[in-house]
């Protein structure tokens, strides 16, 4: 026996199997926080006008519901025992088909309570923000209809106990996504960009899809339960195609290279959608699938490695493009990329990194939610102009804002202390022990990722006014920066979940309990390498942007690679050379096969027989005696006809 | 009895009418032609009845008779009514009636 095999074996000793308890408590309440915002939505969407006045109330107050039920729940998951952590309920029978047997069951355990909370709590502050945001819209109840839609789906996949279930939040959230960055379809670019973001998140759903069969194929059934103590029955090859195909769907939903380019359009969305999408909702959906199918992916080191591959693409790739965007939110969008690449880097490095990837795209949804409502404030500011060269010197005008978005700017960027210092310090360590190619990827993504978010900074609260003629730039209301506070403090202290490692711990029963790998220096000296890195980032950006004079318009004489970047790295150009181009010709020529070969044959056909027709029917020339004729030609072949049969 | 002239004068006869239904233009002439034609039928039918010695083709040939004279009813009105109409018995006239 190989020792890769010898390797696996372990491995398939040590995987987790999911082996819920029935539900009862308060535990039996699990599906009304999918109920909940469901109903705001159905409430919202189908009471129409009626519901104008107060369905934004409503539609705040159903989230915060599910969340105050959500924190219930995992104070009493915290009371059990670690063994006795996973709970499920079987609210009905979805479907019975032969041998597919699909409950509508929901799963609770640490995972999903993480989530949980996240989303809902997040989603609740995005909501309060939103009353404020969303004021002066006409629009606004539909909006939060959609704003509902959106969280329950995301819930519904969280907490899912089969893959079919998940499958339902998935399209769920695909479909809240489309009709909320298309929710201003009257501008032709928001129209596009939602119908971008849909057919690019289709191309992932064929994996999603197609790995679903797949798990039916392999072990008659879509259930966590039943795969996760099968699985290491299961062959690598298919357990190895499982993972691909896990990780396609993944790649569409969090916007992985090469599924990435609907993301940085996704922006035209009202500003609210985007922190919904970056930080509680769908972007984090491909990480989850990815930690909930660790069973499947601790059995096929190959589809890991992809995963690591497709991460640090992205992480670097987000990063890059994050540079040189002059649109605030796009450059939060490129931030948005490369850190889910952080997160899928943590998930594809295995039993070491599932819980850092949770703990990353925690925080990172503390500090991501908070920096983009702080964009959003800015805008409010500033007449919805999105362009940084026409911002400047913000930090007297917008104190608050300015405050609560440093506290996600120091985040982000890992200064020590901030809850972005000890998640993505965590998956820069992992990714070290692991192969030092890839921890020193990422030690260069954060390098970039102070650079960018200092030039963000710079240019947004501090360097001089730019600001555009009759812009008067205020602080916003209460109900946008009370959830900015809460956001801000959230980012500061979203580290206090690695005490003790008490994510790791808590998380043990969902991925594993990791063995201690020794990096290859001490952890210390990582941190401050890493911080080090951040450090020349930040540096960097204060001497190219913050010591200089920032032009009004972007320099157009710039190097190929500003120039690319600004150009989302051609993303766009990749897609069309490699898929949309040669699409169109291969529907060109099918329409032309169609035309000519198909309808040629069978119009041709007839078109033919219609010509004879016309040559023959002048043997109807009205004379009676031609008719005779033929008469008696005809009578004459009978007659020959007859006898030569008869002498034959 | 042998009925082969009999057989030779029908063709000879049968012949005849179909050469002037090809040729005549006079509505009349074409359809004496025809009634020739059908008594050289008749003549036929008659003689193959007497070679057999049963009276088949003697019943068969009343009822080409039967069947004659009515057409000679509905013939002969049609060509009398194309004639007032049209003040011409020719049949290469009436030949409207086309594609």
């Amino acid at each position: 026996m190989t020792a890769h095999m010898l390797a696996l074996q372990e491995a398939a000793h040590s995987i987790p199997v999911v082996d819920p308890t029935s539900a009862s408590g308060v535990f039996s309440l699990l599906w009304l926080v999918i109920a909940l915002p469901l109903a705001g939505a159905a409430v919202l969407l189908l009471g129409g006008r009626a519901t104008d006045r107060w369905g934004h109330l409503l539609g705040t107050a159903l989230p915060i519901g599910s969340f105050v039920l959500s924190l219930v729940m995992f104070l009493q998951l915290l009371g059990r025992d670690s063994a006795d952590r996973q709970v499920s309920q079987h609210v009905y029978q979805w479907m019975q088909v032969g041998h597919l047997d699909v409950g509508m069951d929901l799963l609770y355990d640490p995972l999903s309570a993480l989530f949980l909370l996240l989303i809902t709590g997040v989603g609740s502050l995005i909501h309060v923000y939103s009353i404020g945001y969303m004021e002066h819209d006409p629009r606004r109840r539909r909006f939060f209809g959609y704003l509902n839609l959106f969280v329950a789906a995301m819930l519904m996949l969280v907490m899912s106990e089969n893959y079919l279930g998940l499958f339902l939040g998935w399209e769920g959230v695909g479909l809240a996504s489309y009709l909320l960055i298309g929710f201003w379809q009257h501008k032709p670019s928001a129209a596009a960009a939602a119908k971008k973001a849909f057919v690019i998140n289709r191309v992932g759903d064929i994996g999603m899809s197609l790995a679903i069969m797949l798990f039916f194929v392999t072990f008659g059934s879509t259930s966590f339960t039943v795969i996760s103590a099968n699985a290491d029955g299961a062959s690598e090859a298919t357990l190895t195609v499982l993972g691909l195909l896990l990780l396609l769907g993944a790649c569409g939903k969090s916007a992985q290279v090469p599924l990435q380019a609907w993301l940085l359009d996704a922006m035209e969305g009202p500003t609210p959608v985007s922190a919904l999408i970056h930080a509680a909702t769908m972007v984090t959906a491909g990480v989850y699938l990815i930690v909930r199918s660790n069973f499947i992916f601790d059995l096929a080191p190959n589809a890991q490695t992809a995963v690591v591959v497709v991460a640090v693409v992205t992480l670097l790739w987000g990063a890059i493009i994050g540079c040189a965007k002059d649109d605030i939110k796009k450059v939060l969008a490129g931030s948005t990329m490369s850190q889910i690449g952080y997160m899928m880097l943590g998930a594809g490095l295995g039993v070491a990194g599932y819980a850092f990837a949770i703990f990353h795209l925690l925080t990172h949804g503390f500090f991501k939610a908070n920096m983009f409502l702080g964009a959003g404030s800015v805008m409010h500011g500033m007449d919805d102009d999105v362009d940084m060269r026409h911002y400047g010197l913000l930090h007297k005008a917008m104190p608050v804002t300015f405050l609560t978005f440093t506290m996600g700017y120091l985040a982000i960027i890992g200064f020590p202390g901030f809850s972005g210092f000890w998640s993505k310090d965590k998956i820069i360590e992992t990714a070290l022990a692991d192969n030092w190619l890839v921890g020193l990827c990422a030690l260069l993504g954060a390098g970039v990722t102070g650079f960018y978010m200092t030039r963000l900074m710079l240019l947004t609260f501090f360097t001089d006014k730019r600001w555009e003629k009759g812009v008067h730039p205020h602080e916003s209301p209460k109900i946008m920066t009370i959830p900015l506070i809460v956001l801000a403090a959230l980012s500061v202290l979203g580290g206090v979940m690695l005490l003790n490692d008490w994510i790791v711990d808590f998380l043990a029963p969902v991925v594993g309990t990791p063995v201690h790998e020794d990096p290859p220096l001490p952890a210390l000296a990582i941190t401050a390498i890493a911080v080090a890195v951040v450090a020349v980032g930040v540096a960097l950006a204060w001497f190219l942007v913050g010591k200089r004079d920032v032009p009004r318009t972007a320099p157009q004489d710039v190097s190929f690679v500003t120039r690319a970047a600004r150009n989302d790295l051609y993303g766009d150009a990749i897609n069309d050379g490699l898929v949309v181009d040669p699409g169109r010709h291969l529907v060109g020529g099918l329409l032309a096969v169609d035309r000519y070969g198909v309808d040629g044959a069978l119009t041709g056909g007839p078109v033919a027989i219609g010509a004879v027709a016309g040559q023959l029917r002048r043997v109807q020339n009205g004379f009676v005696r031609s008719y005779a004729l033929s008469l008696l030609g005809g009578v004459l072949l009978v007659v020959l006809a007859l006898l030569a049969v008869n002498l034959a | 009895m042998s009925v082969t002239p009999y057989i030779v004068l029908s063709s000879i006869l049968f012949t005849i009418g179909c050469v002037g239904v090809l040729t005549r233009r006079n509505a009349i002439v074409v359809f004496m032609c025809v009634e020739l034609m059908l008594n050289a039928s008749n003549l036929a039918l008659v003689a193959f009845a007497r070679q057999h010695g049963n009276l088949d083709g003697q019943i068969a040939a009343f009822f080409v008779m039967v069947v004659a004279a009515a057409e000679v009813v509905v013939g002969l009105a049609i060509i009398m009514t194309i004639f007032r109409t049209r003040r011409s018995a020719s049949v290469d006239d009436a030949s409207l009636l086309k594609y």
